[in-house]
């Protein structure tokens, strides 16, 4: 359980780790807090000749809220993001989820931009990412782009994202009003990666009509999925008008090539999906109403 | 920072507030630096991938998995291990007191892993409920004691009263 040799490189800035990603080439690979990567590396699913430690990079770290947006730095640890009160004034969606990932140990090292970069179909970041429809800002030595959150999962542990490029920051939409947030998982034990899992946002009219809402779930295919249908059916219902269960049938139905292994024959996957959705949908509705 | 340049950077850490240093290869991770550089073995390798919590330390004032820190990114750090915590004396903490009251232990191998982790788990919050306590402790394993003694030591540490099967009143 040793990794195999690489040479280190401790990055100074956001513009120094894209200089060395841009020098170095595909044999190069970023860390951030290592809880994904030293595994893998450990376990020798993966070697690189070279690392390119981010964990240190000031100013890949921080959080700032900006008019209607919440920008995370990437390489900012879960532990920062969970106590922020900014993050939870602006997007509680995140305060929510952020408990749930791994335990208090992983989450003092691991960090969001290393979370959604990596991109495991069971991580709670990327469907928080998916559902808000937040923006990558990616960085490499021919500028930066932003990439839609939608545009940007494409697989089991791959994004859009170039080899080259680095993930900067994370442009959370901060939802404001009469809004409620959700999440809701089930595995095996605290702290294990999700067998599936849901997160939910609302936002209700005066009338307690369904001005806006938004579901994704995780764990249930090679990326987060979005629930459009189901979110279709809600908008313009008032509250109740379409029961929690029906939300989790009609998310689930949108889901293409749910996982299906030995283990976790995917009949059972989507139908924990589909309760795990009815809990979040039924959380975020509970939160607009006594918001 | 450590030399970012080709080579093999030299390392200068904290353990226990006596400066250290060292050139660990890259991938030497710091729980092996710990052990074999700085030979401190009281910080255990279970599963070398985050699983198990055997490893854990603190590390500039937080608990983590030093199996999945590569020695050279603590350049400048400030490393507690199991080592660390009892008083120069050798009197115990607090912590492995309640550990050693409450039979938390058969074989001792988990256990550093777990005093570190209930220290943390106790500063940031002391006077946990029975499912924080369990929270808490999900990031570390033992194979030998069945969890309770362990649960009931935290609960002696944070000064809550308890009774024979670890019950709180
Ligand atoms: C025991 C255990 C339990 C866990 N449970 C959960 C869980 O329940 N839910 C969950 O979501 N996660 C879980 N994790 C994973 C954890 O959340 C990781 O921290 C996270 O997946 C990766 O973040 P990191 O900062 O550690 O990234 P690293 O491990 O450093 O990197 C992961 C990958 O992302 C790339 N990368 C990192 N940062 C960037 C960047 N800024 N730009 C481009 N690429 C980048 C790296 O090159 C690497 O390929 C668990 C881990 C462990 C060890
Ligand atoms: S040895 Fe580090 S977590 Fe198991
Ligand atoms: S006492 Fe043996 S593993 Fe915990």
């Amino acid at each position: 359980m040793k990794p195999a040799p690489f040479q280190y490189h401790a990055a100074n800035s956001a513009a120094d780790a894209a200089q060395l990603l841009g020098d170095l080439g595909d044999d190069a690979k970023l860390i951030s807090g290592g809880q994904s990567l030293a595994p893998m590396l450990a376990m020798r699913l993966v070697r690189f000749d070279h690392l390119v430690d981010i964990s240190r990079v000031a100013d890949l770290r921080g959080i700032d809220r900006n008019n209607g947006t919440l920008i995370v730095q990437a390489a900012t640890p879960d532990v920062l993001v969970e106590r922020s009160d900014v993050v939870v004034a602006s997007v509680p969606l995140l305060t929510k989820v952020t408990p749930l990932i791994g335990h208090f140990q992983i989450r003092n090292r691991g960090t969001i931009g290393g979370s959604i970069a990596h991109a495991d179909p069971a991580a709670e970041y990327p469907a928080v990412a998916v559902a808000l429809g937040a923006q990558m800002e990616c960085l490499s030595v021919r500028g930066t782009r932003m990439i839609d959150a939608a545009d940007y999962f494409v697989g089991i542990w791959s994004t859009s994202m170039e080899s080259d490029e680095l993930l900067k920051a994370i442009h959370f939409p901060v939802w404001s009003g009469r809004v409620g947030f959700g999440v809701a998982e089930f595995a095996r034990r605290h702290g294990d990666f999700a067998i599936a899992g849901a997160v939910a946002a609302v936002e209700l009219d005066s009338g307690n009509v369904i001005s806006r809402c938004s579901i994704a779930m995780f764990g249930v295919s090679g990326q987060p999925e979005r629930a459009l249908s189901a979110e279709s059916h809600l908008l313009g219902s008032s509250v109740g008008e379409i029961s929690p269960e029906e939300v989790g049938r009609l998310a689930i139905a949108d889901v293409e090539s749910p996982s299906d292994d030995a283990n976790m024959p995917a009949t059972y996957r989507m139908s924990v999906a589909a309760s795990t959705v009815a809990t979040a949908w039924t959380n975020a509705l509970t939160e607009a109403h006594h918001g | 920072m450590a030399d970012t340049t080709v080579g093999i950077p030299t390392v200068s850490v904290t353990v226990n507030g006596v400066l250290r240093r060292g050139t660990p290869e890259p991938r030497k991770t710091l729980a092996d630096f710990l052990r074999d550089d700085c030979e401190l073995t009281g910080t255990h390798l279970g599963c070398e991938h985050g699983v198990c919590g055997a490893c854990t330390i603190f590390m500039d004032g937080e608990a983590v998995r030093s199996c999945l820190v590569f020695a050279v990114q603590a350049e400048g750090a400030d490393i507690t291990t199991i080592e660390g915590l009892s008083a120069p004396d050798g009197t115990l903490s607090v912590v492995q007191k309640a550990m050693n009251e409450a039979h938390g232990l058969q074989c001792g191998f988990c256990t550093p892993g777990f005093v570190v982790s209930i220290t943390a788990l106790l500063r940031d919050n002391p006077d946990p409920s029975d499912e924080e306590i369990r929270q808490g402790l999900s990031g570390n394993l033992c194979r030998c004691t069945g969890y309770q003694g362990i649960i009931k030591a935290v609960k002696i540490a944070a000064g809550q009263s308890v009774d024979a099967n670890g019950k709180a009143h």
